[in-house]
């Protein structure tokens, strides 16, 4: 051996003068078609006598081909029996670890389970020092705070923010009304990579890249979290922001175990092919995943959400082909029961978004969870609505109808009605109309108030926190022409139950309304030759925004008000020959055109209404306006590559009634304040503007005066040119025509 | 602003128009190879000048009004006597001529060609000689685009005193040439697309520069600063410096491939009036139905006239409200200045 030095070269060195001998024999391998990787150990399998021992391994022997091509099993036998495990070998790894996949923990009969390991774990694990005795602590990440996640709630002037998405950056603003809305934080450049989205209460905000969805939050936007879930496209919540819920294209593959990505990776080795994903939100980790239904698994359009919530996040549900798997958070997102609900044919479903207090919850009780859902006719059977509550499952109405053609639910956002806009057909199915059941839930035995009406209704809404509704419908008539205004507009209120009242009151002692009267819905007002499509009622109920938008090339807005406090002469006439039968008083308040609107949202405190045209759509007049409940513009930005506007959303007032009566008793006075401090602010902007303005002006002034002086001292200005200009004037006499008159 | 005056004589969309020195002239030219000469006060056509064979694209008018210059996309640039019409001399290029201008002496002309048909982007400038129709056809100056046909010349101008020769590139550079040597002195990325025009203000010591990513900027002739920037929404073809008044009016318009829908408003074909130190707008004046090509101001700011994609030239001539029209901040300044002066 030469001894390195300092001056060691390498080419000094004949490697044939080397022995390798030593180094050959210790790393020779003397077998190479033994490869651990390739066995199995199985335990736990029947202890049988030797001579039902080859039944046994034949019977184990199919179960294993199941995973691959069984090359040989050992099956040890000692003092006549066999010692209840036995050693399989495969062709291939792959195939070993599939039978470590799929039959570890497989159920023999009651008292035999199967263990399956791979040979080389039981060597990996099963030696001593291998493991350590001792237990050691994971390691835990300390606490990062981010702040408070509601902190936009304590701004002093009690403002709203919204996010604003133009081309690849994204901001988040105060709005000020008319004045330039103020950053909340600096707006971000590739914040995201296709949307970005508000949590439901407006504590989160959310951002995708290409692996997955991240949480940001509290006063600074920090991030929160992270959900590793690849090509995610589409994410929704849970009402109370306890869960969020992704969808991706691709599904989600597994490591193998003894990849080092494997302990990175959140998802347990049954969400492989996986495709939708509930995660908690304060974890982050992921709580369960499911396969796409067959049926969606080809559908190039995706019903969202495909998860459903109660109003208190305690269940969710999902629909199958003739099933409803319902999971209980609480236990684990295990189905309620341990079974999926079996609903021959079910359409659709929806949850109630409150808590439903039925006649019999008493006052004290927690409101009902209730869920609804339709069925089509079948053979033997008529198409129904059902409304089922949880978990008890007990289905507490149907509601049964004929020759219906679709069915859609629209559950009053308290939960006290639920409507049913049934698209019906006539027999020769030719023509179309709707009939709208409304199921009062407060009331005993669950009414149900049946509206006939010609036309096929194509947008209902409730009046949120109210019983009235909007309709747009059209007639299932064969246009010539489609550019034809044809939407009705429809405006229902209840029936004004004082009218009865006056005339009862002759009767001594029947005076007072009966509480348990159904309501009976009147449509009040009806326009008609409209282009609109879309409802936007005001998140505070009263006022409407109703919009054209789709494939429409005039797009406008129209604002109307329900309960006009004006001066009665201003209020319009409606449709029944009794104004006094309903308590609302229409006013139309404004028609405002906004080109290339793509999609309204309002603030809510339903003060404000956005528009805004996005880029995702079309390239025309791309922004944003502000309008006020009343269908004032306030603000308008047009944006290149505008994409997206969203309001930050509260969480529910936790003010109780009677602090809110003092607050609208008291109304003015607060107003007086707050219009102080708007004032104070425009002042301010305005005196920064003008500051802004004059230095500017200076700037200029004294640039020109120095560029003036350069150019003199070139000769190149001189006074001459300001001299008179000599101002030449012709006069051109043209004859048009000569005539000439002999005069006698 | 008073009812403009409509003026009809192409047939094809506009591409130039230009004012002489003293404003009672008026030439345009468009894609239909001929350029009509107006009177600026009543919009009557005085003559047209016949002989180019393909789309004018520029023209520029000798400080005299005695001389015409024009480049067209027939690969000539000509010279014109305004008085009667003719053609008296013929340049002879190996592409299209793109931008004519004089220098502010009317000594010399600069002519920018195409980079197209295997031929480089070209800067040349040629002597001009007032007692002779027969001109040099040897440039005497010849700035070549040596990069790629991104970075080729789109327009050119002088600066004051014919000092400077300042270009605008395909790619949204300006850059500073010596109008003698045609050194390269300075350059900047000022936009991030095709500039579209290069104006400049009375003195020629500064200038603006529109271009298709929908801003204008304002640059100083000596030290190449940016000093304003005004930002539209559209895509802009023309921009130009107003006197009298400080501010720019800038052109441009939805390219036509975009504008679908129906309404002319939608393609914003709109002359814009910025304040010039403010950078804030402070006016529309519509009417044409096509984008703008070109807006030229009266050299006394007394009216502007717009070219159009639509074949119009429309010819405003400003109301005295225009003239009085100041920011508050501006009457300010004034009433100082004056009481400075009075005491």
């Amino acid at each position: 051996m030469v001894e390195s030095t300092a001056t060691f070269n390498e080419s000094d060195i004949d490697i044939s003068q080397i022995d390798f001998s030593d180094l050959e024999s210790q790393y020779q391998i003397n077998e190479p078609e033994l490869n651990f990787d390739n066995y199995v150990v199985c335990d736990g399998a029947p202890i049988a006598p030797e001579s039902k021992a080859p039944m046994l391994k034949k019977v184990l022997g199919k179960l294993f081909n199941q995973a691959g091509k069984v090359i040989d099993m050992y099956m040890p036998i000692e003092d006549g029996k066999s010692k209840g495990y036995l050693i399989i070998e495969f062709e291939n790894p792959l195939q070993a670890n599939k039978a470590v996949k799929s039959l570890n923990g497989k159920k023999l009969d009651v008292k035999h389970t199967l263990l399956v390991n791979k040979l080389s774990d039981v060597e990996k694990y099963g030696f001593e020092d291998n493991v350590k005795d001792e237990f050691e602590e994971p390691h835990v990440e300390d606490y990062h705070s981010h702040g408070y996640l509601k902190s936009w709630l304590l701004d002093p002037s009690g403002r709203d923010q919204f996010m604003l998405h133009y081309n690849d950056t994204v901001g988040v603003f105060w709005n000020k009304k008319d004045l330039q809305p103020e950053d909340a934080i600096e707006p971000r450049a590739h914040w995201t990579s296709a949307f970005m989205k508000f949590s439901p209460k407006g504590s989160y905000l959310f951002s995708l890249f290409p692996h997955g969805v991240q949480s940001w939050g509290g006063e600074k936007f920090d991030r929160i979290k992270r959900f590793l879930h690849p090509g995610v496209r589409l994410i929704d919540f849970s009402p109370n922001e306890n869960y969020l819920v992704t969808l991706s294209p691709e599904p989600i593959s597994i490591p193998p175990d003894n990849h080092p990505a494997r302990s990175q990776c959140l998802f347990s080795n049954e969400s492989e092919g996986h495709k939708l994903v509930i995660w908690d939100l304060q974890s982050g980790l992921p709580v369960r995943t499911f396969a796409l239904p067959p049926n969606l698994e080809k559908q190039t359009t995706m019903p969202w959400p495909l998860i459903k919530w109660s109003y208190d996040d305690k269940y969710c549900a999902r629909m199958g082909p003739d099933a409803l798997a319902i999971y209980s958070t609480n236990d684990e997102f295990q189905l309620l029961d341990k079974k999926p609900i079996k609903i021959e044919g079910i359409q659709d479903f929806e949850f109630s978004p409150s808590g439903v207090r039925l006649s019999t919850t008493r006052k004290n009780d927690e409101p009902e969870i209730m869920l609804s859902y339709w069925t089509p006719e079948s053979t033997n059977q008529s198409a129904r609505v059902s409304i089922m509550q949880l978990p008890t499952k007990q289905i507490l109405r149907t509601i049964n109808l004929f020759q219906v053609s679709n069915v859609k639910m629209f559950w009053q956002d308290e939960g006290k009605y639920l409507a049913c806009k049934v698209d019906r057909h006539t027999k020769s199915k030719k023509t179309q109309f709707t009939n709208l059941e409304i199921i009062q839930l407060n009331e005993k035995d669950l009414p149900v108030e049946k509206l006939e009406l010609k036309e096929v209704v194509n947008n209902f809404q409730w009046e949120p926190k109210g019983y009235r509704f909007v309709t747009i419908s059209h007639l299932d008539i064969a246009n010539p022409n489609p550019s034809a205004p044809d939407s009705i507009l429809t405006f229902y209120d209840i029936e004004n139950q004082k009218v009865k009242q006056t005339q009862s009151r002759k009767v001594p002692g029947g005076g007072l309304i009966s509480v348990n009267a159904t309501k009976k819905w009147l449509p009040f007002k009806t326009i008609k030759d409209k282009h609109s499509n879309e409802l936007y009622f005001s998140p505070r109920g009263r006022f409407i925004a109703i919009a054209s938008i789709k494939g429409s090339a005039n797009t406008k807005i129209e604002f109307y008000d329900l309960d006009y406090e004006g001066e009665p002469d201003k209020i319009e006439k409606i449709d029944l020959d009794n104004s006094n039968k309903v308590s609302s008083k229409f006013k139309t308040l404004n028609d405002v055109e906004h080109r290339g609107l793509t999609n309204l949202q309002w603030e809510p405190s339903g003060r404000f209404l956005a528009g805004w045209s996005s880029s995702w759509k079309h390239k025309i007049e791309n922004g944003y306006k502000l309008y006020t409940m009343v269908g004032k513009m306030f603000r308008e930005e047009l944006i290149d590559g505008f994409k997206e506007f969203e309001w930050r959303p509260r969480p529910d007032s936790l003010l109780s009634v009677n602090d809110k009566k003092k607050i609208k008793k008291n109304l003015k006075e607060y107003a007086a304040q707050f219009e102080e401090l708007d004032a104070m602010e425009a002042d301010a902007e305005l005196r920064e503007l003008i500051l802004k303005r004059k230095r500017l002006l200076q700037e200029w002034t004294a640039w020109r005066k120095e560029t003036v002086e350069h150019l003199k001292e070139l000769g190149l200005i001189n006074e001459e040119s300001h001299a008179k200009e000599e101002v030449i004037e012709e006069i051109k006499e043209v004859i048009l025509e000569e005539t000439e008159e002999v005069v006698n | 602003m008073m009812r403009p005056i409509m003026l009809k004589g192409h047939g094809r969309p506009l591409t130039q128009v230009k004012f002489n020195r003293e404003g009672d002239i008026l030439i345009s030219v468009a894609k239909d190879s001929e350029a009509s000469v107006w009177y600026s006060s009543n919009g009557e056509r005085l003559g047209t000048l016949n002989g180019h064979s393909g789309a004018i694209w520029s023209l520029d008018i000798s400080p005299e009004t005695d001389l015409v210059v024009t480049g067209s996309a027939d690969f000539t640039a000509r010279l014109w006597k305004t008085m009667t019409g003719e053609c008296i001399h013929k340049w002879d290029q190996d592409a299209p001529v793109k931008r004519v201008e004089f220098s502010p002496d009317g000594s010399k002309i600069l002519i920018v060609t195409e980079q197209a048909m295997g031929q480089k982007g070209k800067i040349f400038v040629y002597d001009i000689d007032y007692t002779k129709n027969e001109q040099s056809t040897t440039p005497i100056l010849e700035i070549v685009n040596e990069d790629s046909s991104a970075e080729k010349f789109s327009v050119a101008g002088w600066s004051y005193g014919g000092f400077y020769i300042i270009a605008g590139h395909a790619s949204g550079k300006i850059s500073k040439y010596d109008a003698k040597t045609g050194e390269l002195l300075n350059s900047v990325q000022g936009h991030e697309q095709l500039i579209t025009d290069v104006q400049f203000a009375s003195d020629r010591s500064y200038f603006i520069t529109s271009s298709k990513d929908q801003t204008a900027n304002m640059y100083s002739v000596d030290t190449f600063d940016q000093l304003k920037h005004y930002s539209a929404d559209v895509p802009l073809n023309t921009a130009c410096i107003t006197p009298v008044k400080e501010f720019v009016i800038l052109g441009g318009g939805q390219d036509a491939r975009n504008v679908t829908t129906t309404a002319a408003s939608e393609g914003k074909f709109e002359a814009r009036f910025y304040h010039k130190i403010f950078e804030e707008e402070i006016g529309r004046v519509k009417g044409h139905f096509g984008p703008l090509n070109y807006v030229a101001i009266h050299p006394k700011g007394l009216c502007f006239a717009s070219g159009g994609e639509d074949g119009f030239v429309r010819l405003h001539h400003f109301h005295k409200s225009y003239f009085d029209f100041l920011y508050d901040v501006e009457k300010t300044a004034l009433a100082t200045q004056h009481s400075t002066i009075d005491a």
